[in-house]
């Protein structure tokens, strides 16, 4: 599998990250270079092997869905970029 | 006040506070000003000596009434990546510029009622993401050890916290390790290191890099420290939802050096081709260290050794990549400025790409794209299905009466920083070539210093142990601590 141009700008755009095109086509580069060493893993038998969703066999814990907390306005806002009228305030999202 | 505090083991600080041969309020000042002489070194990156002070003062009213936990009035440094409340916390990146958490970690939090003194937040790599702290936004950190007129790096994640212990500027400090970042940067300074069995230690307020590998652990002088030191840390904490209800032992009093009988395991699959002379030679004499100090030593097979770094190199970034996700411009940390006519789409973009450095960005995207609709199955679950097989191997060794396995820490001594800026991004991650399979099995890791390379740089020996055993591990740590006799430091240059 290696990775175009094209790819690697639709990564950077899914990622949320400005690429400029100039830098693209080094990023399509390390980006063949990690995958190349990730490819190894089609060597490994996995048939009828689980992939792992917990590392320790444990159950999650369960709690009582009940309100604990809230009520910290300012503390949740203090490191706003830019906040307003007790809100985050971001550019336009909508016409 | 006794002679020379600043060469303190957190344990004799801690009988010497007990006995009043000296106050914590004269010992933290004595580190405060090795600190304010240490700049070279790069490794605090955000001090608090006020804070220290205060918390120096309350900790000696606790030791004069007679109400002392073993980490009362003992300082310490702090990771960047720990979330302390009031106190910058910016794991390394330029992202989290001027952020100030709101809230406390459970793991510090933990440390601050024991009775600890924070001294500052320590130097990293940017959100853990490296293997030798130059990927900071801080600048490199320095390893205190030097053979040549090169500056040496201290390893990373957690090189600040490695260099602070190496060089005496606190007596023991946090770190996080997810592939490695506590264990290879004390194999490079001379140190103890452990990464304890996942759940152990709480994630509450640790800045998330790859949530299902992330541990915190300490890293100290000595490895009855690190049993002090994490007796403090971990412990159940509801705020986790991953944090095992499980009761923490008295991790000291399980140091009795007695390994008589104990299985230690030699995986052949770590002996890698290349592997330094030098390297080889010392996994030897541990080996030889543990067999005399009358453990059986046994050859083991953990089969799908050479696709833990693949494996993680898939899993990291994909869970990277969702836990950064938040790091958008909106809630906390550093927002791009927009030209009219500009979006929030765009703010998204040019907030990334000027908060996040090379290596986060390409972690991320490579994240993204394993994850992304049509590789899903070909990358992600794919690395999980090997995670399972990874772990698998352990669990067998462990089930056919293994006790614990010796490994090298890591594959050479520590680098000149700024060498390996021309290798491509894989070089760099052999680093972690013996550390990231503990992270995918969830296991208890640590490195233990065992001697010098013919330079005269410290070298490492790992052991790892059954979930859950630290205890055990530990002791089998402390026998070869004591049998290998590690008392080197660094000459002090800085």
């Amino acid at each position: 599998m290696s990775i175009d141009l094209e790819t690697a700008a639709r990564v950077a755009k899914l990622a949320r990250i400005r690429v400029d095109d100039d830098a693209l086509p080094e990023l399509a580069a390390e980006f063949n270079n990690i995958l190349g060493f990730i490819e190894q893993l089609g060597e490994v038998d996995v048939e009828g092997v689980e992939p792992m969703t917990s590392v320790t066999p444990m159950r999650l814990k369960r709690r009582e869905d009940a309100v604990t907390d809230g009520h910290q306005q300012d503390k949740v806002l203090a490191n706003a970029p830019d906040a307003r009228e007790g809100f985050f305030a971001v550019p336009k999202v909508m016409e | 006040m006794m002679s020379d505090t600043s060469k303190m083991t957190l344990a004799q600080a801690r009988d010497a506070l007990r006995a009043g041969d000296v106050t914590s309020a004269e010992l933290t000042e004595s580190y405060l000003e090795r600190i304010d002489a240490a700049g070279a070194l790069n490794a605090f990156v955000h001090n608090t000596p006020d804070l220290a002070r205060a918390q120096a003062a309350e900790a000696d009213q606790r030791i004069q009434a007679g109400d002392a936990p073993d980490l009362c009035g003992i300082p310490l440094g702090i990771k960047d990546l720990f979330c302390t409340e009031g106190v910058p916390s910016q794991a390394g990146s330029r992202i989290l510029e001027g952020f100030v958490p709101q809230y406390e970690s459970t793991v510090t939090r933990n440390l601050r009622e024991a009775g600890g003194v924070t001294l500052g937040k320590l130097n990293m790599d940017e959100f853990a993401m490296g293997s030798s702290n130059e990927t900071s936004v801080y600048g490199d950190a320095v390893n205190p050890w030097k053979v040549d007129d090169r500056a040496l790096t201290p390893g990373g994640s957690s090189g600040g916290s490695a260099s602070a212990v190496a060089a005496d500027l606190c007596i023991a400090a946090t770190g996080t390790d997810t592939g490695g970042s506590i264990r290879q940067p004390a194999a490079f300074t001379g140190i103890v290191g452990i990464k304890p069995t996942y759940g152990r230690c709480s994630r509450w307020g640790i800045v998330a890099f790859a949530s299902s590998l992330d541990q915190a652990g300490p890293m100290t002088k000595s490895v009855r420290d690190s049993a002090i030191m994490l007796g403090a840390m971990a412990g159940h904490d509801p705020r986790d939802s991953t944090s095992a209800d499980i009761a923490v032992p008295d991790f000291e009093a399980m140091l009795t050096g007695d390994i008589r009988g104990k299985v230690i395991g030699i995986p052949q699959e770590y002996r890698m081709e290349g592997m330094p002379a030098e390297i080889a030679a010392l996994w030897s004499r541990g080996t030889d260290m543990l067999r005399e100090a009358g453990a059986e030593i046994r050859e083991i097979s953990l089969p799908h050794t050479q696709y833990a770094l693949p494996a993680y190199y898939v899993i990291a970034p994909a869970e990277a990549s969702s836990n950064l996700a938040r790091y958008d411009g909106v809630r906390y940390g550093h927002r791009a400025t927009l030209e009219a006519g500009e979006g929030i789409v765009e703010m998204y973009e040019k907030t990334r790409a000027e908060g996040f450095g090379a290596e986060v960005q390409r972690r991320v995207m490579v994240g993204t794209y394993v994850l992304s609709a049509g590789f899903y199955d070909a990358y992600y679950n794919r690395a999980r299905k090997v995670r399972t097989l990874i772990k698998r191997d352990f669990d067998q060794a462990f089930e056919a009466g293994v006790d614990a396995i010796l490994t090298p820490t890591t594959p050479s001594a520590a680098f000149g920083l700024g060498e390996m800026s021309d290798a491509d991004p894989v070089q760099m991650y052999l680093n972690d070539v013996f550390t990231v399979t503990v992270n995918l099995a969830g296991l208890p890791g640590i490195s233990v210093p065992a001697g010098l390379n013919a330079q005269g740089l410290p070298l490492g020996l790992q052991l790892i142990g059954r979930p859950w055993e630290e205890g055990d591990l530990l002791n089998t740590a402390y026998a070869l601590e004591s049998a290998a006799g590690f008392v080197e430091k660094p000459a002090q240059w800085w």
